[in-house]
């Protein structure tokens, strides 16, 4: 189990007041909604883009949960990171039509032009690369994803291009 | 309200963004705060307006004009001349041929548009649309002239059956919720489209979400229902976006909220968005994961129409099951229950994928068989190759060879093929796919999304991937079918959820009818397909021009040669990426 209440990281968002206040407008707003948890975790996700050890703690105190239920739920779906992340995302759709459609080529592709595998985050913070489900995207299989934007029909040959995106 | 004059859609589609929509939107915000219009002129996203293929694209309303093919610096000209001078700029118009949507195009003969029939005709981000193509009619007749019994009555006469995978039918479910006790009863849309090779429901919800708020609202009405949620996942940002909008535009017309049209009945509604856990497709784990705790199934019974979400009565459907209602009760279950076959009446939508000529949506009357699939409406195999297989169902369905393409399409006897409907994805495989690495890729996806609560599913699917993994490699043994199979039973009998009950599926069904590609695996080490990687190596023939194509792109640096000379790849290093076949412009390189 994670301890977080004593020494929490001074980059923490819990400890940067500009981010504390988003995550307090974000508890505030969703404190009497059914289910709030997830909605608050989602949120959290998205507007500050990880839920840290010591803001999952933080979501325990404030909402009255025990912390296993956050700590729970954080780590049982796959949206939920505990770490920041790269400025930039790519992911490779590993769906049925995209794996037939050549994805796994092109990740081998983007491990040489980013040098990292999968699951990482590039050494100049710039991009994280992960491994998605079906993004329903499937008559454009190859299907890549860099930020919020669906690249499809990617070649091996095209990859390079759009991983400029990603890095810088 | 803030009145506008004239609104512009810009489409955010994938490929639209990717050349450049939303640097588009920005500049078209600049121009009209710089022409002083930003107060008539309101700019909106939407989806997919005409086919993106000459994207960006726009829609300008009142006047229906249809713009394409700008760049961020055509910005300026285009507002002067449209918006402030009100000429159509003629350059930008779409040229007058028609329009191809990659993903949902003109239904072929053997269509039938019952739940798609709105996609990109209606406008999805106003209400209005949807009400001049006979919206919300359905609702009005229900709540002015039919009892809660007549409307459960009219769903159970159509026959319509559940489509997001087990097929149960709609009016059953709902007669049961309707005579459980407890308050308040929940109304829950299942958006989760978690399959792979499925985009059906992400369709309906972005471009005709009105149809399923309908269709809910009448599913309350019938339930008694007060209350209800649409869990949608969290890979869909579009159909969240779209959704919302559309259930605050029903709020402001009173179709949602106190007292709808003055009937007396209220019914409220929200989206909840998943977090990308595929097992919460699973009804009870949904409605776990709306309650805000892991998203893990529990043991049925107690069924959800009894003790559902926060223990109360809830009535679960999928988005295509609800899109359907209004339909039936406008047009009456005799109607709907005239296409289809005796026991699965009605339309389905597809998503085909694969290896044939034409992909996409595509909406048919059940009991269509799969040949008139593959080769009338898909057009047949791409590049002349010949089928191979047919996967239906997703990662809990199986692949059907040849064999099977002269059978209809309908519940029972996609069940007797050792398949399920699933939620529609179709999948065709030509002859160069690999029947045991598409076992594996499945099972793969299984053991990854299995939520670990029963420990066949969780171990015993993890053996059986080790397993398809060793066979992939040609390190299969003597025996590995056997286990396999052995395996596939025990985990179906005793796992908790349809995840695990449906997880040998694709392992069995590819075992039945493709035995012999297992056999080659294992005796003879040949993959006959030429996919797995274990097993092959690619060489170049003596057609190489010596271009230097393949050595600049192979992400291991394998391949060595000079210019204009013949090149060689390096087994040793080469990992299978099949990269250098792919950019080779000359077919030098082979697989043996
Ligand atoms: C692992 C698993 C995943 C599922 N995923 C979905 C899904 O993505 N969408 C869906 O509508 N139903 C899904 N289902 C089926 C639901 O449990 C449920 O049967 C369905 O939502 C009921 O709606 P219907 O009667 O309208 O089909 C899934 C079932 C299982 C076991
Ligand atoms: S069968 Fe698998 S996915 Fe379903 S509840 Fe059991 S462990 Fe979880
Ligand atoms: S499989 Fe990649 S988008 Fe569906």
């Amino acid at each position: 189990m994670i301890n977080v209440q004593d020494n929490i990281p001074t980059t923490d968002p819990v400890a940067i007041p500009e981010k504390r206040a988003v995550i307090d407008q974000i508890l505030e707003e969703n404190r009497n909604l059914p289910g709030s948890v997830m909605v608050i975790l989602n949120e959290l996700q998205a507007k500050i883009g990880f839920v840290s050890p010591a803001m999952q703690g933080y979501v325990a105190k404030k909402m009255r949960v025990p912390l296993q239920q956050v700590h729970g739920v954080v780590s049982f779906y796959s949206f939920f990171t505990t770490e920041a992340r790269g400025k930039h995302t790519v992911k490779f759709c590993m769906g049925t039509a995209c794996y037939v459609g050549g994805a796994d080529q092109l990740i081998e592709k983007s491990k040489q032009v980013l040098g990292v595998a999968p699951g990482h985050t590039t050494a100049d913070g710039m991009a994280t690369v992960e491994i998605c489900r079906c993004v329903g995207a499937c008559s454009q299989a190859p299907v890549v994803v860099v930020d919020e934007e669906m690249h499809g029909r990617v070649r091996p040959n095209k990859l390079q291009q759009i991983l400029r995106k990603a890095q810088s | 309200m803030k009145y506008y004059r004239t609104h512009v859609l810009v489409c955010v589609d994938p490929e639209c963004l990717g050349k450049g929509a939303h640097d588009i939107e920005d500049a078209l915000q600049d121009e009209l705060v710089a022409q002083g219009l930003i107060d008539e002129v309101q700019v909106l996203e939407t989806s997919r307006i005409g086919g993106c293929s000459h994207g960006p694209e726009m829609m300008v309303y009142p006047d229906g004009v249809h713009y394409v093919g700008m760049t961020v610096d055509d910005i300026p000209f285009l507002v002067e001349e449209h918006f402030l001078k009100g000429r159509i700029a003629k350059k930008f118009l779409l040229p007058r041929v028609e329009v191809k949507d990659e993903e949902l195009s003109a239904p072929t003969s053997k269509e039938v548009r019952v739940v798609l029939r709105n996609c990109g005709k209606v406008d999805p981000e106003n209400i209005e649309d949807y009400i001049a193509e006979d919206g919300y009619q359905a609702l009005g007749k229900v709540l002015g002239s039919m009892t809660s019994d007549q409307v459960i009555e009219e769903v159970l006469a159509s026959g319509l059956r559940g489509r997001g995978g087990a097929g149960f039918p709609a009016g059953k479910k709902w007669q049961f919720c309707r005579a459980s006790k407890g308050t308040p009863k929940f109304v829950i849309c299942n958006a989760d489209e978690g399959d792979p090779g499925a985009f059906m429901n992400r369709r309906v919800l972005e471009g005709d979400p009105h149809a399923v708020i309908e269709g809910m609202i009448i599913a309350a009405y019938a339930i008694g229902s007060s209350r209800g949620y649409i869990y949608c996942r969290a890979e869909y940002p579009l159909a969240v976006r779209t959704l919302n909008i559309a259930i605050k535009q029903a709020r402001a017309l009173g179709l949602l909220g106190e007292d709808i049209l003055g009937s007396g009945f209220s019914f409220d509604l929200e989206v909840r968005i998943g977090a990308g856990a595929f097992v919460c497709g699973e009804e009870t784990a949904l409605m776990g994961s709306i309650e805000g705790k892991r998203g893990e199934p529990r043991p049925r019974p107690p069924f959800p129409a009894v003790s559902g979400l926060w223990a109360k009565p809830s009535n679960v459907n999928n988005v295509e099951t609800y899109a359907n209602v209004p339909q039936i009760i406008l047009n009456g279950a005799k109607w709907y229950a005239s296409m289809g076959t005796e026991k699965s009446k009605g339309t389905k939508t597809f998503a085909l994928a694969g290896d044939v000529n034409h992909t996409g949506l595509i909406e048919v009357p059940l009991g269509i068989n799969m040949r008139e699939v593959v080769y009338d409406i898909a057009q047949g195999i791409k590049d002349g190759k010949k089928l191979k297989a047919v996967q239906i169902g997703g990662p809990m369905g199986g692949c059907l060879p040849e064999e099977y393409l002269d059978r209809p399409i309908d519940y029972e006897s996609l069940a007797a093929a050792g398949t399920i409907m699933g939620s529609g994805g179709l999948v065709v495989m030509d002859e160069d796919t690999c029947m045991v690495d598409i076992a594996r890729f499945f099972m793969e996806f299984i053991q990854d999304e299995s939520c670990g609560k029963c420990t066949p599913c969780r171990v015993g699917t993890r053996r059986m991937l080790e397993i398809l993994q060793r066979i992939c490699k040609g390190e299969g043994k003597n025996g590995d079918i056997e286990t396999l199979e052995m395996l596939c039973k025990q985990i179906r009998a005793t796992s908790l959820c349809g995840l695990g009950q449906g997880a040998p599926n694709p392992v069995e069904s590819t075992l039945k009818h493709f035995r012999k590609e297992y056999e080659a695996h294992i005796f003879e080490k040949r993959c006959p397909a030429k996919v797995c990687k274990g097993l092959i190596r690619y060489d170049i023939t003596d057609t190489c021009t010596g271009c230097t194509v393949c050595l600049r792109n192979c992400p291991v640096g394998a391949i060595t040669g000079d210019r204009r000379k013949l090149h060689v790849i390096d087994t040793d290093t080469c990992i299978r990426c099949g990269i250098c076949m792919q950019v080779c412009n000359f077919n030098a390189i082979e697989i043996n």
